[in-house]
């Protein structure tokens, strides 16, 4: 085929739009979120002390750890759903939450004695936190990759660890409304552990299905 | 680029009609770097019309175009390598074909791309190779091409939109 006839072509196809990008984003994670919010209700639930809990600053930083990772994980996806868009800022800015685990756990060791840092660091139920992580990380993960697939990303495993970066900061938002565990020391690194095999996942996916 | 995606398509193709000399030019020498011809290239440029039409709504209007372009162009280029990379022996065959084949002058290189693009096309269903053919190589309008086929310009235009998507589907899984 000739290019000018190629080009006559798309000229025709010109009156089919798709779907400005953002609201893809909008209404695809909206129901991935969606979909593990109703599994988390239905399945497990607020713990039992979280009214009485809603002044503890332990339990409150878990918030601030992983609702900071869900919207830094947000930005960098946007950013990298779109070709010849720097990442610029938004690529360190993954770093922030990290960060902030870790100056958590500083100021726990200055205030926790050290014969109890192993029981804190150990929790109660490490194996919920690395199982169930992942699993309600899989519906926002879904909906943000039918958002990338929609884009066009340049760097498709990028793009795809970035989302799934995004989807385990949701995903830990939610179970943290149901672990027992506030110390930092194990959320620096139960969550953390969670997160990286998700974002591994991104990763391998990303490569493989966000080809355009 | 502003006023095609607000729906002028006399526009839109002379648009694309400005670009394609500019991506010629971006493919031809990131292809000829890489030691790939200038057909390899040409099927470079037409991947890249073909992406910037099917993402032309990831462009942020209100940032400029040239940046966006080139990375698509980017992108295909790169995926056009990694295709020749893994197909080092199927080359070396068309090339004896082109040998056997009487060499018809000038024109052999055109011929080629034409081939080749039509040998896509052969892979399409037959409603949407038609829809594509009729709007594309034998240049019809919409309206006459729906007319021919016998069917409506509605239908035609989800036949066409269709077909380009499978075209840029079979490009993707030839690069897999």
């Amino acid at each position: 085929m000739k290019t000018e006839d190629l080009i006559a072509a798309l000229a025709a196809d010109n009156d089919t739009k798709a779907a400005p990008l953002s609201r893809a984003f909008a209404l695809d994670l909206a129901l991935g979120f969606l979909v593990s919010a109703i599994g988390f209700f239905l399945f497990l639930g607020l713990r039992d002390t979280f009214f009485a809990s809603l002044d503890h600053p332990r339990f409150l930083f878990k918030f601030v750890f992983t609702l900071t990772m869900a919207c830094t994980g947000l930005v960098l996806t946007w950013r990298l759903s779109r070709p010849g868009v720097a990442a610029g800022l938004a690529r360190r800015a993954v770093l922030l939450a990290p960060a902030l685990v870790l100056a958590a756990c500083l100021a726990e060791m200055a205030s926790v004695p050290a014969d109890q840092w192993g029981a804190r660091l150990i929790g109660h139920n490490a194996v919920h936190c690395l199982t169930l992580i992942p699993l309600m990380a899989l519906a926002p993960l879904a909906g943000l990759f039918l958002a990338l697939k929609h884009g066009a990303p340049s760097d498709p495993q990028r793009a795809g660890a970035a989302a799934a970066f995004a989807a385990s900061g949701l995903a830990a938002t939610l179970y943290a409304m149901n672990c027992p565990d506030d110390s930092p020391f194990f959320v620096a690194v139960w969550y953390m552990i969670a997160t990286s095999v998700v974002v591994a996942l991104g990763w391998v996916a990303g490569g493989r299905l966000l080809r355009w | 680029m502003r006023a095609a995606l607000a729906g002028d398509g006399a526009a839109y193709q002379r648009l694309l009609a400005a670009l394609a000399p500019y991506l010629r030019n971006l493919c031809r020498r990131a292809c000829a770097r890489a030691g790939l011809s200038a057909s390899e290239a040409e099927d470079a440029v037409q991947e890249t019309l073909l992406a910037i039409h099917l993402k032309r709504h990831t462009w942020d209007s209100s940032q400029p175009l040239t940046p966006w372009l080139s990375a698509i162009a980017r992108n295909k280029v790169i995926d056009m390598m990694r295709r020749r990379g893994r197909r080092a022996e199927t080359d070396i065959a068309d090339f004896e074909n082109v040998l056997a084949a009487p060499p018809e002058a000038e024109n052999v290189e055109r011929e080629l791309e034409r081939q080749d693009a039509l040998r896509l096309l052969d892979q399409l269903s037959g409603k949407q190779r038609e829809a594509i053919e009729a709007v594309s190589i034998r240049g019809e309008s919409l309206r006459d091409a729906a007319i021919n086929l016998g069917v409506s310009e509605g239908a035609l235009r989800v036949s066409v939109h269709r077909g380009l998507k499978a075209l840029a589907e079979l490009y993707r899984r030839m690069s897999d």
